[in-house]
């Protein structure tokens, strides 16, 4: 315990000398978090500050080993870090799939000349990634995906075509699913590979959301050649890889339904809704909805309080992360769906005057919620993988 | 806090209290004192024997013969009596009647009750509930009027758990002079003019309603200061809450893991009906639910333990939260069960029971909703 309050001076002060002026307060700025890369500029010239003075320290991926440019830290060490990132609101250093998912999977399956390859740049934010996992025809059937890839000497010849690439337009590598194996059982015959993205025959193609967002593509791959050592784990053992990356995958997600630097709900709801001569929230249906969401929140944070003490005593991961991505998106919708009734009528706003700039971002953020129990595998799926892998019902 | 994980001794703890309740017959016992009509309710025997293990004494300080453990482990042992629904009155006579003596009794008051009642030679039942309070702890409308050096009390308190066959009860009554606080009497059963009546709730646990007419108590039998009732008390019933919480975990625990058995062995259709997707989504969702409840628990039991900032809000917490899946699991389990569940026969009736009782106990879920909101500023 001592241990760690000397570690939380040490990340106040190393904080406090090298936040940005300017990215203090702007968490909930989408703005301000940064992802790197080649092609993508840093919206704010201080993210960039940011994210270099992390990575000098390891601090853009805290618990990462330092040979691959992290800090090495604990897990309770990085969770200190980012309160005291959180407590000046401010971003974190690195964000995006490099960060939260192929990282972590690369450490996990990777090769140590993979993770030697790979793993300095995302910490660096030198390189974006993006995901190529689902297709036209293999949405919440993922194994059932069409996209091949064809060995030719010291290279994949990769043909067909992802969808849901969430920012392919600004990635610089993508992390794909393949088949390489079409005559076996469909879990068997995929290949998890690496792919950059400048390779030719490559073609991105935006498409345009309901919120009026681009953040996904179309990824279009004709005669793509990649070399084989950029293939994780075995040939055709790519199903074990993705699944493993799928529970990463999961737990940023369902990280969502903490709330964390969002909005206050009951400030909001004070500010739009008023309040009563006795302080309360003046609308006893919006106050018991803020209560209920606001004690979900504070649950759900304790259960995955409770799932990380369980790994750091030495409990093996097992399917939680279906249960995380479940309640944490479900839950994350109710905030949304909430915030839209306590704003009312003012959370109609689409662009131009009327409408205070919260209010129109708030219109966005609602619209891309719906998304949050759909991608990364549908509600549905989630709760069928808890009925077979954790409560053993049959098929 | 301390980690959400059960330590080496906690897991042991949690191992025997498992094996004593299977080992008096689980849940057969508790149908089997219903059907005999068991006037106490629950079995001497097994009473006798938790005390033996000293477990009646564990929320207690070493200094005044207890174990000195926490609320990290009394949840332990109420969660193995909610899973086979054993019907001692642990929580009614240790953790709050024993609680609530511990902290706000004298060392005159505690070196008599406290011994014999973690020898399991006496009970104590705390007599809070009136006719009219709901949850309101300061509902209260018996009263006691100072006569010479004591007092002399008079009220009706109702749905006094473990009051049948109670040694002394702790009353909580109005004074003149505190007509907006509340004051703690024990009470022994024996004294004049003190009347309990068996009560039959659908739970068919040891219930009673205690009429008090002018029952004259000694100066020394009040509990903490006149007028000063209501702060120990509303310690008291938090601790008593999350045990309970405890034993609504054992509740939906076992009946979820019984409808699971079901659906996994039950064919129709010539199928297993554990293989419907209208079935298997609404399982998983129990079981998330039953996951956040452990966690609200474990959590307001080391807040409580640890006497953090944040207790009252855990306790509120654990206590919707387990109200609202045990109601949700309970209910679920009968209709996943069919026909069958609606047999006395059958012991999902039983769980459901019990977990009426387990709700309205110290507050539903949307008391504490309330209570949340109000502690947070909503």
């Amino acid at each position: 315990m001592s241990d760690l309050s000397a570690f939380r001076d040490e990340a106040r002060t190393w904080v406090e000398a090298n936040a940005p002026d300017f990215l203090r307060g702007r968490a909930s700025d989408p703005n301000a978090w940064a992802s790197g890369g080649r092609k993508a500029p840093f919206i704010y010239p201080e993210s960039r500050d940011w994210l270099l003075a992390a990575a000098d320290r390891g601090l853009s991926v805290p618990t990462w080993p330092e040979q691959y440019g992290g800090a090495g830290l604990s897990r309770d060490e990085a969770a200190v870090l980012h309160e005291e990132i959180g407590r000046l609101a401010l971003p974190l250093p690195l964000t995006g799939f490099g960060y939260s998912m192929i990282g972590p999977t690369l450490l996990d399956h990777g090769t140590q000349a993979q993770r030697a390859e790979h793993l300095p740049k995302i910490a660096r934010g030198e390189i974006r990634w993006c995901q190529g996992y689902s297709e036209p025809n293999a949405g919440s059937d993922l194994a059932s995906l069409a996209t091949s890839a064809v060995r030719d000497g010291d290279f994949y010849v990769i043909n067909g075509q992802k969808i849901w690439t969430s920012g392919a337009d600004q990635a610089d590598w993508i992390f794909m699913l393949v088949r390489t194996n079409p005559d076996v059982k469909k879990q068997r015959g995929i290949t998890f590979i690496l792919v950059d993205m400048a390779s030719p025959g490559v073609e991105v193609r935006p498409i345009r959301l309901i919120s009026g967002a681009s953040p996904f593509c179309e990824t279009f791959f004709h005669d793509v050649r990649t070399p084989v050592h950029q293939v994780i784990g075995e040939v055709n053992g790519g199903w074990t890889v993705a699944k493993a990356l799928l529970g990463h995958e999961r737990t940023s997600i369902g990280g969502m339904g903490r709330g964390g630097a969002r909005a206050s709900l009951p400030d909001l709801a004070r500010d739009y809704v008023g309040v009563d001569e006795m302080g309360r929230i003046d609308d006893p249906a919006i106050r018991e909805r803020v209560t209920q969401c606001e004690m979900d929140a504070m649950s759900y944070g304790l259960t995955i309080r409770r799932h990380g003490d369980g790994l750091e005593a030495g409990h093996k991961p097992g399917p939680e992360s279906s249960m995380f991505k479940y309640y944490g998106t479900e839950l994350n919708m109710r905030r949304e769906e909430l915030m839209l009734s306590i704003r009312g009528p003012q959370a109609l706003g689409w662009e131009g005057e009327g409408f205070e700039p919260a209010e129109l971002n708030q219109t966005r953020t609602w619209l891309r919620s719906r998304a949050n129990s759909i991608e990364g595998g549908t509600s549905e799926i989630q709760l069928n993988i808890i009925a077979k892998r954790v409560l053993g019902l049959p098929d | 806090m301390a980690s959400l994980v059960l330590t080496a001794p906690q897991n042991l703890l949690a191992r025997t209290a498992a094996e004593l309740v299977s080992k008096h017959g689980g849940v057969d016992r508790q149908r089997r004192l219903r059907d005999e009509g068991a006037e106490l309710g629950f079995s001497p025997e097994v009473w006798a024997e938790m005390a033996d293990l000293g477990w009646l004494g564990i929320p207690f300080a070493e200094e005044h013969g207890g174990l000195g453990m926490g609320m990290a482990e009394t949840v332990l042992i109420t969660e193995a009596m909610g899973r086979g629904l054993a019907p001692e009155p642990f929580v009614s006579a240790v953790v709050f009647a024993g609680g609530l003596l511990a902290d706000a009794g004298d060392a005159e008051q505690r070196a008599a009750w406290l011994p014999p009642l973690i020898d399991g030679e006496e009970r104590l039942a705390p007599a809070l509930l009136e006719a009219g309070s709901r949850y309101g702890l300061d509902r209260v409308e018996t009263r006691a009027q100072a006569n010479g050096d004591g007092w002399s009390i008079s009220g009706e308190k109702v749905q006094v758990v473990g009051g049948v066959g109670a040694d002394g009860f702790l009353i909580a009554a109005r004074t003149e002079a505190s007509d907006d606080g509340l004051t703690l009497f024990l009470v022994p059963a024996a004294a004049d003019g003190l009347e309990v009546v068996a009560q039959h709730r659908v739970d068919s646990r040891n219930s009673a309603i205690v009429r008090l007419s002018d029952v004259q108590v000694a100066a020394g039998a009040v509990l903490g200061d006149v007028g000063g009732g209501l702060e120990p008390l509303g310690r008291a019933v938090d601790r008593a809450t999350v045990a309970i919480c405890g034993e609504m975990l054992g509740l939906m625990t076992e009946s979820f893991e019984r409808t699971i058995e079901y659906l996994r062995s039950r064919s129709q259709f010539g199928v297993l009906i554990g293989t419907f997707q209208a079935l298997k989504h609404r399982a998983a969702k129990m079981f998330i639910e039953i996951e956040l409840s452990r966690s609200t628990v474990m959590a307001a039991a080391r807040a409580l333990d640890e006497g953090s900032d944040d207790t009252e809000l855990q306790v509120s917490n654990a206590k919707a939260r387990c109200s609202d899946a045990l109601i949700l699991v309970t209910n679920e389990a009968l209709q996943m069960h069919g026909g069958i569940g609606m047999t006395d026969e059958h012991d999902i009736g039983l769980f459901m029971k019990r977990a009426r009782a387990l709700e309205f106990a110290f507050g539903d879920a949307a008391f504490h909703r309330q209570r949340f909101a109000r502690l947070r500023g909503f």
